[in-house]
C-alpha cells in the first residue's frame, strides 16, 4: 500500500522566482527588443502581451562541448533500406532536417511571451513627466480635510449624532432620569385604583403615587433627554496634501492638411503618452483636444479613431486648453502638462496669436509643453537645421527661446517617434530643469 | 464481455480514478511485479500533480525542490512553450530515485493510464533504482531529497548575505562545468584532512617502528619501485601528487583548492557538484532505465489482463500509449530524432526473453549462455541489476535485433563532404554495429576528456588544463572560451586549456584565460 498525497492544492507558480531572475538577467536585452518591436511600428501593441526571441547575450549557457565539424565519428542510425557498406550519402547542409544524427533541440532558438506588466516595464524603464518632483516639494497648495477625531464645539452641520447619544445615554443612566415607562406605569396604576371602589387606603395610595408621579416628571424636566454637555462634533484638520494631480493635454491637429501619415504618426505618439501615463501615473488625467479650425475637447475613442477634417487654426486647439484649465484644473491644484502634434501649417496670421497665447498665459500654468512636428520623409533633410521651418515651427521657436520647460522635436518616420518621445520624457537625473 | 459480467475480478472500469482505486492497482500490480518478476522496491509514495506542476517540475531538472537560478527560468518558458504549442505532451509521470521512490502521477491521466504509470514508474523504475549497482554506488536515495532541501536554503541565504548577483556569478560558472564536475572513475576521497594527516602520520610511525637498518644494505636494483617514492627526482612529481593530479572533476578541484573562492562559494560548487553526481548514474542508464520500465509495464499490464483484472477497453487504452511511447521513426523520418531509448531498451529485453525461451540457431552461436536457458527472468535481473547502457548493449544487443532494426553505422568524417556507410546488418556487420552503438552509450567517454594536470602554486599559480583530443573532435569555440572564463573566475588565476591528441600526443590548440579588462 503506497502513500498517497495531493499535491494539486500546493502553492502554484513554483518557478516564479525563476521566471524573474531570468528576465531580470535578460533584461537589457529584452528591453531593446521591445523598444525596435515599438519602433518598427506597432505602439497600440505595447498594451499588450509580447511575444518576445529568446536573448542570446547573458543568457546562453556555456560548457565544454564537441565542435559539431570536427573529427571523426561513427553513427548508428535505424532504418536502412538499400545501403550496403561503403555507400557514400552526400553531407546534408547545417540545419536541415536529417542533417546528422543526434539532433538536439535549439532550446536558445524560441519565442516566449512576456507578460502586459513586465512588457511595459521594460519599455517605459527610466522615463517620467519633467519636474512632477519638484512640484511637489516645493508647492504644498492644496489641502485635505481629514477626520480627526471629536470636539465639543463645531458647527451644527459636523454634529456626529452617534457620538453625541452615546454620551446622552451615559448621563441619563448616570443621572437616573425617569423612564418613560416607569411615568406610565404609575399613572395606570393611578387610574385603576380611581376606577375601583374609593377607600382610605385607596386615597392615600393615589395621593402618594400623584406625588410621585410629579416628582418624577420635574425630573425628567431638569435633566434633559440630549443635553448641550452632550453634543460631540466631528472635528477636522485641514491637511496638506502633496500636489501631485497631473493633467496631460494632447493637443492635436487633425485638419485637411494632415494627410493619412501625418494623422496615424501623430496618433502612435499620443497613444505612446497615453500608455506611458497610464503605466506610470495612476491619478493622471488626460484631457483629448483635436482641432481643425475650430477645437473641441473629446473622448478617448474618438481622438484616436474618428475622422475629421478642416482648415487650421492653431490657436483654437490653444484656447480651447485655456478654457479647460480655467474650467476645471487650477493650475494651483494641477501639475498641467501639454503635447501637441502637428504638421506645422497654420493659418496665416494664427502663428502670432499661438506665441501670444502660450507667452501670455499657458505657458505660465504649464509644468511642461511639448510639440511634435511631423514632417515628410522628404522633407526631413531640408528640415534637418532647425533654422527652416513651417510657420509654427518658427513661431515656436521663440516660445522655445524664453520657457525652458517648452521642448519641440520633428518626426519625419516611424522610428523616430520613439526616440523623440524619449528624448521628451527622459528622466533628468538631479537637473533642475529640462 | 463475458469479461465484463465476471464484473468483480475488474480492478477497475471507466476513465475515472480516485484514490481507493489507485491503492487497489497498486496492490494487485505490485502483489504480481513481486510474485512473477521477483522484482524488489523502495517503499512508493504517489503524488497527484496538475500539469502546471508538471511543468514545474519539468524546469528544475525533474526534482520537486530546487534551489533558485535564472536558467532553471528558461528551461520553464521553453517546455510551456512546447507544451502550449502542442508540440510535446507532458509525461504521464515523473520518478524521482529517493527513498521512499517518490511518483508524480498527473491528474489528467485516465485510471487505465494511472495502472501503467503504476506499473511503469512504481515498479519499473524503482526496481531499476534500487538493484542497479551504478545507483546503489553513487547516488543516494535516502538522503537527497533533504540535500536538495539544504541546498535551496542554503542558496536562498546565501542570496540574502551576498546578493543575488554575487551568488548567481558563482552559480553560472559551476553550471558551465557541471559536465566536468563529476568522478567518472572513482568515488570522492571520503577522509577529512584531519584523518588524512592521521593517517599519514600512523604511516610514518609504522615505517619508524619497523625500521630495520639491515634493508639498507640489499642491492640497489631491488629498490627501483621504493626509490621513486622516497626521493622524489622532480619539484613537479611532487606538487602533482600533493594536489592529487591530474584531476578530472574540475568542480571538485576547483572547490578544494581555488585560492580567491569564499567558504560560501565554495559549498555551493559542492552542491552544483553533488547535484551533477546524483544525476550521473541516470545519464548512463537510459535505456536501461527506461526499458526495464517499459518491459514491466508491459508483461504487468498484459499479465493483468490476462487474469481478467483489466478490462478491454482500457487495456485497448493501454495498448495504444505503451506504443506510442516506443514509437521508432527510421533515420530519414522527418520525425527522427536519435534512437528511442525506451523502444531500444525494450526490444532488448524482449529479445533476451525470446532467446531464453525460443532461441534459434543463431542465437545459439551467439548468446549460448541465454540461448534456451529459459530462465529469462533471471538474466534480465541480473542484467538490470549489474549494467549501464554501454555494456548491456556490448553484451545483449543480438543480429536478430539488429536486422530487426536495420541498424547501419554511418562514418562521418568532418573534413569529407560526404558520410560514408561503415557496416550494416549482415554477418561482418553485427559485431561493428554493436560495439559502434556501445560506443556512443558511453557518456563517460563521448565527453570531452579535461583535467586539471599541473598547477604551481608557489608559483605563478596558473591552472593547467588538458584537453584530450579523441578522434580529432576539439571543442566549439564559443563554449570553450566563455567556459574558461567562468574557470578563471573561480580559480582567480590564468588558466590555459591545452588540447593534446590522445593518441600521438601532439598538441593541438592552446588557449589561455586572461583576466578581464
Amino acid at each position: 500500500m503506497p502513500i498517497f498525497i495531493d499535491r494539486r492544492l500546493n502553492p502554484k507558480d513554483k518557478s516564479l522566482g525563476n521566471r524573474q531572475r531570468f528576465i531580470r538577467r535578460a533584461h537589457n536585452e529584452l528591453k531593446q527588443s521591445i523598444r525596435d518591436r515599438i519602433r518598427a511600428g506597432r505602439i497600440a501593441d505595447v498594451d499588450a502581451e509580447h511575444a518576445v526571441s529568446m536573448p542570446v547575450k547573458g543568457t546562453s549557457e556555456p560548457s565544454f562541448s564537441d565542435a559539431r565539424d570536427s573529427g571523426r565519428r561513427r553513427h548508428v542510425l535505424p532504418g536502412n533500406k538499400h545501403f550496403t557498406p561503403g555507400d557514400r550519402l552526400p553531407r546534408p547542409a547545417p540545419g536541415m532536417p536529417g542533417s546528422g544524427p543526434g539532433l538536439k533541440d535549439q532550446e536558445d532558438d524560441f519565442r516566449f511571451v512576456l507578460s502586459r506588466e513586465e512588457v511595459l516595464d521594460l519599455f517605459f524603464e527610466d522615463l517620467e513627466l519633467p519636474d512632477m518632483v519638484k512640484v511637489n516639494l516645493k508647492e504644498i497648495l492644496a489641502f485635505k480635510p481629514r477626520r480627526a477625531g471629536f470636539t465639543t464645539t463645531g458647527s451644527p452641520t459636523s454634529i456626529n449624532v452617534g457620538r453625541t447619544m452615546r454620551n446622552s445615554h451615559g448621563r441619563r443612566i448616570a443621572l437616573r432620569r425617569p423612564k418613560r415607562e416607569d411615568l406610565d406605569a404609575i399613572a395606570r396604576e393611578i387610574a385603576v385604583l380611581e376606577n375601583d371602589a374609593p377607600s382610605a387606603a385607596a386615597r392615600e395610595r393615589i395621593a402618594a403615587l400623584r406625588a410621585e408621579l410629579e416628582r418624577l416628571e420635574r425630573r425628567r424636566r431638569l435633566i434633559a433627554y440630549v443635553d448641550p454637555v452632550d453634543i460631540r462634533y466631528n472635528r477636522f484638520d485641514a491637511q496638506p496634501v502633496p500636489n501631485a494631480n497631473a493633467v496631460m493635454f494632447c493637443l492635436m491637429d487633425v485638419s485637411g492638411s494632415m494627410g493619412e501619415r501625418e494623422k496615424d504618426m501623430a496618433k502612435r505618439f499620443f497613444v505612446l503618452l497615453h500608455l506611458f501615463l497610464k503605466r506610470r501615473y495612476d491619478a493622471t488625467e488626460i484631457v483629448f483636444i483635436r482641432h481643425t479650425h475650430q477645437a473641441q475637447e473629446v473622448d478617448e475613442e474618438t481622438f484616436f479613431y474618428c475622422p475629421q477634417s478642416g482648415g487650421t487654426v492653431v490657436s483654437t486647439a490653444l484656447e480651447e486648453m485655456r478654457r479647460i484649465i480655467e474650467e476645471r484644473y487650477p493650475s494651483s491644484e494641477w501639475n498641467i502638462y501639454a503635447a501637441q502634434a502637428s504638421d506645422g501649417d497654420n493659418f496665416a496670421t494664427d502663428s502670432e496669436r499661438c506665441i501670444a497665447l502660450l507667452d501670455g498665459e499657458i505657458m505660465r500654468l504649464c509644468q511642461y509643453f511639448a510639440y511634435v512636428e511631423i514632417i515628410d520623409e522628404r522633407e526631413s533633410h531640408i528640415f534637418g537645421s532647425t533654422k527652416n521651418g513651417t510657420s509654427l515651427w518658427h513661431a515656436y521657436e521663440t516660445v522655445c527661446a524664453h520657457w525652458p520647460n517648452f521642448q519641440m522635436r520633428r518626426i519625419a518616420t516611424p522610428a523616430d517617434i520613439y526616440s523623440v518621445f524619449r528624448q521628451l520624457f527622459t528622466r533628468r537625473a538631479g537637473a533642475p530643469n529640462g | 464481455m463475458a469479461r465484463f459480467a465476471a464484473g468483480s475480478g475488474l480492478l477497475f472500469s471507466g476513465s475515472d480514478w480516485d484514490f481507493q482505486m489507485l491503492s487497489r492497482a497498486y496492490d494487485a500490480i505490485e502483489a504480481i511485479a513481486v510474485e512473477d518478476l521477483h522484482l524488489d522496491v523502495y517503499p512508493v509514495q504517489m503524488e497527484i500533480i496538475s500539469s502546471e506542476q508538471m511543468l514545474d517540475a519539468y524546469s528544475s531538472v525533474g526534482m520537486p525542490l530546487m534551489y533558485r537560478h535564472w536558467s532553471f527560468g528558461k528551461h520553464f518558458l521553453y517546455q510551456q512553450l512546447l507544451y502550449h504549442k502542442g508540440g510535446r505532451g507532458l509525461a504521464y509521470e515523473l520518478v524521482i530515485n529517493s527513498n521512499p521512490c517518490i511518483v508524480y502521477l498527473m491528474e489528467e491521466n485516465t485510471m487505465a493510464l494511472q495502472a501503467l504509470v503504476t506499473a511503469h514508474a512504481a515498479l519499473g523504475h524503482n526496481h531499476f533504482f534500487k538493484n542497479n549497482q551504478l545507483f546503489r554506488q553513487w547516488a543516494d536515495a535516502g538522503s537527497i531529497l533533504s540535500y536538495l532541501d539544504f541546498a535551496k536554503g542554503y542558496i536562498a541565504r546565501c542570496e540574502e548575505r551576498h546578493g543575488l548577483a554575487a551568488v548567481e556569478a558563482i552559480l553560472d560558472a559551476a553550471h558551465a562545468l557541471m559536465e566536468q564536475g563529476v568522478f567518472r572513475y572513482r568515488r570522492p576521497p571520503k577522509l577529512s584532512p584531519e584523518k588524512q594527516k592521521e593517517g599519514v602520520r600512523e604511516r610514518l610511525e609504522y615505517e619508524e617502528r619497523s625500521y630495520n637498518d639491515l634493508w639498507r644494505t640489499l642491492p640497489a636494483q631491488s629498490k627501483d619501485g621504493q626509490r621513486d617514492k622516497s626521493k622524489p627526482e622532480d619539484g613537479a612529481a611532487e606538487r602533482k601528487a600533493s594536489l592529487n593530479l591530474p584531476e578530472e572533476n574540475l568542480l571538485y578541484f576547483l572547490e578544494k583548492n581555488s585560492l580567491v573562492l569564499e567558504p560560501w562559494q565554495r559549498e555551493i560548487l559542492r552542491i552544483v557538484r553533488i547535484i551533477a553526481q546524483y544525476f550521473y548514474p541516470q545519464r548512463q542508464t537510459q535505456v536501461m532505465n527506461e526499458g526495464c520500465a517499459t518491459f514491466v509495464h508491459y508483461t504487468l499490464m498484459n499479465t493483468l489482463f490476462d487474469r481478467g483484472m483489466i478490462g478491454e477497453g482500457s487495456m485497448l487504452e493501454i495498448l495504444k500509449n505503451h506504443s506510442n511511447v516506443i514509437f521508432q521513426p527510421a533515420f530519414d523520418d522527418p520525425r527522427f530524432s536519435g534512437i528511442n531509448p525506451y523502444a531500444l531498451g525494450l526490444d532488448m529485453m524482449q529479445d533476451i526473453q525470446r532467446m531464453a525461451t525460443e532461441p534459434t540457431a543463431e542465437d545459439r552461436d551467439w548468446f549460448p549462455g541465454i540461448a534456451g536457458s529459459g530462465d529469462w527472468r533471471e538474466i534480465l535481473l541480473d542484467a538490470w541489476a549489474n549494467h549501464r547502457d554501454e555494456s548491456f548493449i556490448r553484451q545483449y544487443l543480438s543480429p536478430a535485433l539488429i536486422r530487426k532494426w536495420r541498424l547501419f553505422v554511418l562514418a562521418d568524417t568532418a573534413s569529407e563532404p560526404h558520410y560514408e556507410v561503415a557496416s550494416i546488418h549482415n554477418e561482418r556487420g553485427y559485431e561493428k554495429i554493436r560495439s559502434a552503438l556501445a560506443d556512443s552509450y558511453d557518456i563517460g567517454a563521448n565527453r570531452p576528456d579535461i583535467q586539471v594536470v599541473d598547477v604551481d602554486l608557489l608559483g605563478d599559480r596558473q591552472l593547467r588544463l588538458q584537453h584530450k583530443v579523441k578522434d580529432g573532435i576539439v571543442l566549439e569555440d564559443a563554449g570553450r572560451d566563455a567556459t574558461l572564463r567562468h574557470i578563471r573566475r573561480l580559480w582567480g588565476y590564468d588558466v590555459s586549456l591545452v588540447g593534446v591528441d590522445a593518441e600521438t600526443g601532439a598538441i593541438l590548440y592552446e588557449r589561455n584565460a586572461h583576466p578581464e579588462g
